[in-house]
């Protein structure tokens, strides 16, 4: 049994009305505990649709899924999801509640019913996972955009689920930023074994996942570790996505007939290849 | 001031929470010119102050103190007609879907136009080419903008301002949370816009090989104050320092920058994948013959 299974799922926004969408049309997958999977795709493909049922905020309207052997479209098992699976949403504004900081991280641990003490020791921690620990007493609506994607990381870390879902957590960040939430990622990945769903356009990062599943208009396109799905680079073009500059370099000088041996998946291994060749 | 600047900041500073424990000196005297027609990127850390420069420029905030020219005229000399100013000026803000709230996108998009006195045919007209024109699918124009993706809701809020046809457009961020592709295309269309209109664009981003592929100067950011405002060529050749900010140059920028340590005859200012295939190609296929 896998920690996530998803069969044949099914979504619709609005349905039986006449504005209804179908979002999700028929997707299976299946996460392993201690996985650290890159979700890929277009605008609108379903990825923040997908992300809110892996966590039980929607519930499937057909086919299954089940969370650590818990089938989400039961009710009774609404909580048991939630505390397995945490969810840092797309636009960190939604999540932000609280007036101060500290207040926002502990509000997740608060509801899962946590002690004081322990939650003090966890929004500690969470908030220097994510360097905002100096910015603590300070107001979320006054961050600018990256501090507040970052308290907004600290809060889900902070709830210490086994599974947490970043819904773009990058998206508002500067490139400094960005390592960090990808090294503090990697870490919760390896250190603690919390399984890793990354939902992202940035193709640089994905590339340091375990395994990338590429969606496309509601379904599953392609699965498999990212050097392999990076080498199909018309592929990921033709659905709307890309490959980082390394690999695209390296990919248009095999076109023009320079085969240097391999996919570059960063600027060094791009950079050693070339040093290879020439020799 | 020469005719070919339309802005000049002079001095220019922001604190927010004046005399509160909060007090945050978000821009410090920040002086310089922006050339009309000019594509200028703007980088630095979060927290750097870009979001706070900027809506200094289009009046949306005022200075704490410092003055700035929009054509040779202090905004803020006549407060009162400080809107004019946002028309002249037209920003697209960093997370703009907060500022959809129409019934439909359609709606939402002619706001802007039938603000500035348009008549409702003439801002449906522009509406449906700025649609178009951030590729927003014809299909959604009737939606409501909350049953929007991410992706599409920051399309409809930057068509929108472009809806406007400002002189001067500012971008805060409007590739973020867009697929690769539309990323791509928006990149190129703002680019293809201002080289069509040839009005002067700023775009803040955290996309280093963005601003490498379109802008023409850099202006970085560092603790609120200017960094450094240079040839985006000059910018990206201080890897070291830009690094020391938070900050990276494009992964083609660096490989180029390695090859040329390694003895290879390229350009280390190299700013596009297409432009290091252009000297690589020939470099490479010497040595295969070797
Ligand atoms: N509340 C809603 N009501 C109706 N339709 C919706 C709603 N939310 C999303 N949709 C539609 O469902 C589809 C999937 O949306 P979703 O937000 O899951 O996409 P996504 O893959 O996360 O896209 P993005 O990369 O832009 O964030 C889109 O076409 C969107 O327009
Ligand atoms: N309304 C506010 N009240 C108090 N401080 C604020 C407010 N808005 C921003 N700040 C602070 O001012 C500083 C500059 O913020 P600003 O939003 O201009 O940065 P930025 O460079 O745009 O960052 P990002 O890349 O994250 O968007 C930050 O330290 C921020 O915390
Ligand atoms: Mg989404
Ligand atoms: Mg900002």
């Amino acid at each position: 049994m896998s920690f996530i299974e998803v069969r044949d799922l099914k979504y619709t926004y609005n349905a039986g009305e006449e504005d209804a969408h179908e979002a999700l049309k028929g997707l299976s997958m299946d996460i392993e505990e201690g996985e650290f999977v890159a979700l890929l795709g277009h605008n609108g493909c379903g990825k923040s649709t997908l992300a809110k049922i892996f966590n039980g905020m929607y519930v499937p309207l057909s086919g299954s899924v089940k969370v650590d052997g818990l089938d989400t479209s039961d009710e009774k098992n609404q909580i048991q999801v939630r505390r397995k699976v945490g969810l840092v949403q797309q636009n960190p504004d939604n999540q932000l509640v609280a007036g101060i900081v500290e207040e926002d991280v502990a509000f997740g641990p608060e509801n899962l019913g946590i002690p004081p003490l322990e939650i003090r020791e966890r929004v500690d921690e969470a908030l220097k996972a994510v360097n905002m620990y100096e910015y603590r007493e300070h107001a979320p609506f006054k961050l600018s955009g990256g501090q507040k994607q970052r308290v907004a990381i600290a809060g889900v870390i902070a709830m210490r689920t086994k599974c947490i879902v970043l819904d773009e957590p990058t998206a508002m960040l500067d490139p400094r930023g960005r390592e960090e939430v990808m090294e503090t990622i990697k870490k919760l990945n390896r250190e603690h074994g919390i399984t890793i769903i990354l939902i992202t356009h940035y193709m640089d990062e994905a590339v340091q996942s375990g395994r990338v599943i590429v969606m496309d208009d509601g379904k599953v396109l392609t699965e498999g570790n990212p050097r392999d799905v990076f080498s199909n680079v018309e592929l990921l073009k033709r659905h709307k996505l890309d490959v980082p500059q390394a690999t695209e370099l390296a990919y248009k000088l095999k076109n023009a007939g320079i085969d240097l041996g391999g996919v570059p998946m960063n600027t060094l291994e791009c950079i050693k290849l070339i040093e290879d060749y020439i020799k | 001031m020469t005719e070919s600047n339309v802005i000049e900041t002079k001095n220019l500073s922001f604190t927010y929470g004046i005399g509160t424990p909060f007090e945050k000196h978000a821009v410090k005297d920040v002086s310089l010119t922006i050339k009309q027609g000019e594509f200028l990127g703007i980088i630095g850390h979060t927290g750097s102050g870009k979001s706070t420069f900027i809506q200094m420029l289009n009046g949306l905030i005022k200075p704490t103190s410092g003055t700035i020219l929009l054509n040779g005229k202090d905004i803020w000399a006549e407060p009162k007609k400080i809107r004019n100013v946002r028309f002249k000026v037209g920003m697209v803000f960093q997370y703009p879907e907060y500022q959809l709230f129409e019934e439909t996108v359609i709606k939402d998009i002619c706001f802007g136009p039938m603000n500035q006195g348009l008549s409702e045919a003439d801002a449906l007209k522009r509406a449906k080419e700025a649609a178009f024109f951030v590729g927003l699918p014809e299909n959604l124009l009737e939606k409501s903008p909350f049953e929007l993706s991410g992706g599409e809701k920051r399309r409809a809020a930057i068509a929108g301002v472009i809806a406007m046809d400002p002189d001067v457009l500012i971008l805060d961020e409007p590739t973020a949370g867009l697929d690769p592709m539309g990323r791509d295309l928006l990149l190129t269309q703002i680019y293809n816009y201002h080289k069509e209109r040839k009005n002067t664009v700023l775009l803040v981003s955290h996309s280093m090989e963005d601003i490498g592929r379109v802008a023409d100067r850099v202006l970085v950011m560092n603790k609120g104050e200017k960094a450094m405002l240079e040839s985006t060529r000059d910018v990206f050749s201080k890897g070291y320092e830009l690094r020391d900010m938070g900050l990276k140059i494009p992964q083609v920028t660096h490989i180029m920058q390695k090859l040329k340590l390694m003895g290879l005859p390229v350009d280390e200012g190299t700013l596009r994948v297409e432009d290091a295939l252009r000297q690589l190609i020939p470099l490479l296929k010497k040595g295969e013959q070797k």
